[in-house]
């Protein structure tokens, strides 16, 4: 009846379970039980959770949100390339274009304030991994991903693309400064 | 037909080969060694250049090698070893002939011409996209075209497993049900049906939109399907290696399964349950509901998870019910003391065991929660996280197991078994801290698939503090330890087929011997009669329920000081 053979009984589903088994299987499928409305009881509780709320888009569409808000609030640029500084206001809408191979503008949010953080991709998918914070979202192109933020403390902040996006990924790096 | 092959029974184990199934387990394991060498020689590459120190390819040839590595690793080399695996579960386990031996050549040759197309289309450059090849970033068609013969090949394959079963039940050559192995390799194969068909909805419109047939293919449809195909293929490698661990319990100690009922029915969880995690990869994504990502991240309340930890008791506790049987009763844990540490096939298993339970498992769960995945999604924690199930779970089993063919199913003596014996202690352990300083730098927010963590060229450059650079330099040095590890397992094995002494192969005959009926036995007649039989393992068991429950519960803490994200 080695495991390599067939069973002795027939029945196998009538071949009862060993002391040592039954005690693990209770403890293990508590366990599991415990993990799966840990998952469920941070929605009701906790203040991490990622938003759903997505709207499909065009480059054009989204290009034309993120370059109001430019020329809106625009404190000042930064960079060999002039990329904008926007400081918009608390509670607003705020958006991040990520495209081969950078991230823009550059953001500047107020500490514990709420902001609804537009994100999506011309072209490939990208990643956004906020550093060092260590929050990952995934960017995918045609679809607008609205995430509320509210950033906790101030600083420096990277966003690193993590998602391989070709030969110069590696350069892909945005930045978002939280006063 | 059936009267055109052969039966020999190896003299060494008493397992009985067919003489097709024989040369198909033969071609199969000799083409997956094959690509675990081409893996391997790749894996050089990746790994001296995330060597911060080191930093050695370009960014062009480094995305090049790592498309090939993840692979040639990740399917190439482990569904060769599978679609034997499948045929030895089949018709050796079940001592019959293998159904169609034709027909399985057949899918063996789509399997190397779809291996060789896709790895040429990748070292043409221009399909540097990843295993993943997410669109809309295209690779030439020669990429996908490669995948989905190889695709057809494998599940060609398991449809002559499928079909040996019918053959065995109805040339009976064995009685009542199958063995629990076969039973675990019948889970592989569902899964693998399950896998390869996701492949094709998915790699075939993505290869007529790279001819130009089709002009569209939704990046989040891709990603969605894509999963379903990338991560299952993984699920069919737990099943798989899960059934050579029960197959090494019973080959190392004679053990039997503790209980039929509780491991078939964890291998059922797995066919209900276990697909449901390619979720585990969507989860930062935009467009799924949160309730579609926490049914199905968490395998609808856990319960492969709980199959894992139900096999995760059962196989060690076999294997302790066995050895306390001999008279190893001492304490927790003689049984585990006096075990044949200097055999490989032993070692290897028993090393893969606890590290796919307390590495692999508890991260993968750790990180497929749905809110803590935001830590984690697309850091080098995850690649972190896979080499601890698939190289030290799945690839180190699949080493152990071939140590036992070597003269079983080779028919050669094994050369140089000094080296075999450390093989797995290097590689195995090598690896384990190579998970671990990968899970550090994950920790950290390092990147996976990223060529410059100093982003050479980014005018906004981030600085990653000196320990993720430590980590990563720690990651290049267990790296180059598991290859050499590797290295060993390549010369002990392709060496022994080639120079190794020929071992007498049994007498040829042209009918089968049929497996005996077994009489029953007394271990667990009803429940509780064994006493607790299993003292040692079920502390172990414990230990490794602890371990889980801090874990879980730190990150938890970390991720409740991040931003507030809603």
């Amino acid at each position: 009846m080695s495991a390599i053979l067939p069973p002795s009984e027939r029945l196998w589903w009538k071949h009862p379970l060993d002391r040592v088994e039954g005690t693990w299987i209770v403890i293990a499928l508590i366990w599991c039980l415990i993990m799966f409305f840990m998952m469920v009881g941070w929605h009701l509780y906790g203040k991490q959770n990622l938003s759903t709320e997505t709207y499909k888009t065009t480059p054009d569409k989204f290009s034309a949100h993120a370059q109001a808000m430019v020329d809106k609030y625009t404190v000042r640029t930064e960079t060999a390339d002039k990329v904008p500084v926007v400081a918009p206001p608390a509670g607003s809408d705020i958006y991040m274009i990520a495209r081969l191979w950078n991230f823009w503008p550059i953001l500047e949010l107020e500490k514990d304030k709420t902001y609804r953080l537009h994100l999506t991709s011309m072209d490939y998918n990208h990643g956004f991994s906020l550093q060092p914070a260590n929050i990952n979202i995934q960017v995918v192109p045609g679809y607008e991903h609205v995430v509320t933020v509210t950033p906790n403390q101030s600083g420096t902040y990277s966003v690193v693309c993590n998602e391989y996006c070709g030969i110069n990924h590696h350069t892909m790096v945005g930045r978002i400064y939280v006063k | 037909m059936s009267s055109t092959t052969t039966y020999r029974t190896c003299p060494r184990s008493g397992l009985q080969f067919e003489a097709n199934a024989e040369k198909l387990m033969l071609a199969n394991a000799v083409a997956a060694v094959v690509f675990l060498l081409i893996g391997g020689i790749l894996a050089v590459g990746v790994v001296l250049t995330r060597w911060p120190a080191i930093h050695w390819l370009e960014a062009d040839t480094f995305y090049q090698v790592l498309t090939a590595h993840g692979i040639d690793m990740l399917i190439f080399w482990i569904i060769f070893f599978e679609i034997a695996v499948l045929y030895f579960c089949s018709s050796t386990l079940l001592r019959c002939r293998l159904a169609t031996p034709k027909i399985a050549w057949l899918a063996f040759a789509l399997m190397v011409i779809g291996a060789i197309t896709n790895n040429v289309a990748v070292y043409q450059g221009g399909s540097s996209v990843m295993m993943t090849s997410y669109v809309p970033m295209m690779a030439a068609p020669s990429f996908y075209l490669g995948l989905i013969l190889f695709a057809v090949g494998a599940l060609i394959g398991c449809f002559v497993f499928l079909g040996t079963l019918v053959v065995a039940k109805k040339e009976k050559t064995y009685q009542g049900s199958v063995p629990l192995v076969t039973f675990g390799a019948i889970t592989a194969c569902i899964i693998a049906v399950f896998t390869i068909a996701s492949g094709a909805i998915i790699l075939i419109p993505t290869f007529l939109l790279s001819v130009g047939v089709i002009d569209k293919v939704d990046p989040l449809v891709y990603r969605t399907i894509w999963w379903a195909f990338g991560h299952s293929s993984q699920q069919i490698n737990v099943a798989a290696h899960i059934s050579i661990w029960y197959a090494v319990a019973a080959i190392a100690f004679g053990a039997k399964p503790m209980s039929e009922r509780v491991s078939r029915g964890a291998f059922l969880l797995y066919i209900l349950f276990l697909q449901l995690a390619s979720a585990h990869h969507l989860l930062a994504d935009p467009g799924l509901s949160t309730g579609w990502k926490v049914v199905n991240t968490s395998y609808f309340m856990y319960f492969a998870v709980l199959a894992s930890m139900i096999h995760g008791l059962t196989i060690p506790g076999a294997m302790e019910v066995a050895q306390r049987a001999k008279g190893f009763n001492k304490g927790l844990f003689e049984w585990l003391r006096k075990a044949p540490w200097g055999n490989p096939v032993f070692s290897g298993v028993f090393i893969s065991i606890i590290g796919f339970g307390f590495l692999g498992g508890i991260s993968g769960v750790m990180m497929g929660t749905e809110q803590l995945n935001m830590i984690i999604h697309n850091t080098i924690y995850v690649p972190g996280h896979f080499h601890a199930t698939v190289v030290v779970g799945t690839t180190l089993s699949f080493m152990a197991l071939t140590y036992f063919l070597i003269p079983v199913l080779f028919k050669r003596e094994m050369i140089a078994p000094g080296l075999a014996r450390i093989q797995p202690y290097l590689f195995g352990l090598s690896m384990y801290f190579f998970c671990l300083v990968m899970m550090g730098a994950g920790t950290l927010g390092v990147s996976r698939r990223h060529w410059d963590m100093a982003f050479e060229g980014a005018a906004l450059a981030y600085q990653w503090p000196g320990a993720a650079y430590l980590m990563m330099g720690l990651v290049g040095i267990a790296g180059v330890a598991a290859i050499a590890g590797g290295a060993i397992y390549l010369y002990v094995t392709v060496g022994s087929l080639l120079w190794g002494k020929k071992l007498e192969a049994g007498a040829a005959s042209t009918t089968f011997t049929p497996i005996p009926r077994s009489a029953p036995t007394v271990v667990a007649q009803s429940y509780g009669s064994a006493g607790f039989a299993a003292p040692g393992t079920f502390m172990l068991a414990m230990v490794f329920l602890v371990a889980f429950v801090l874990y879980y519960f730190i990150n938890w803490k970390y991720l409740s000081q991040v931003w507030g994200l809603s």
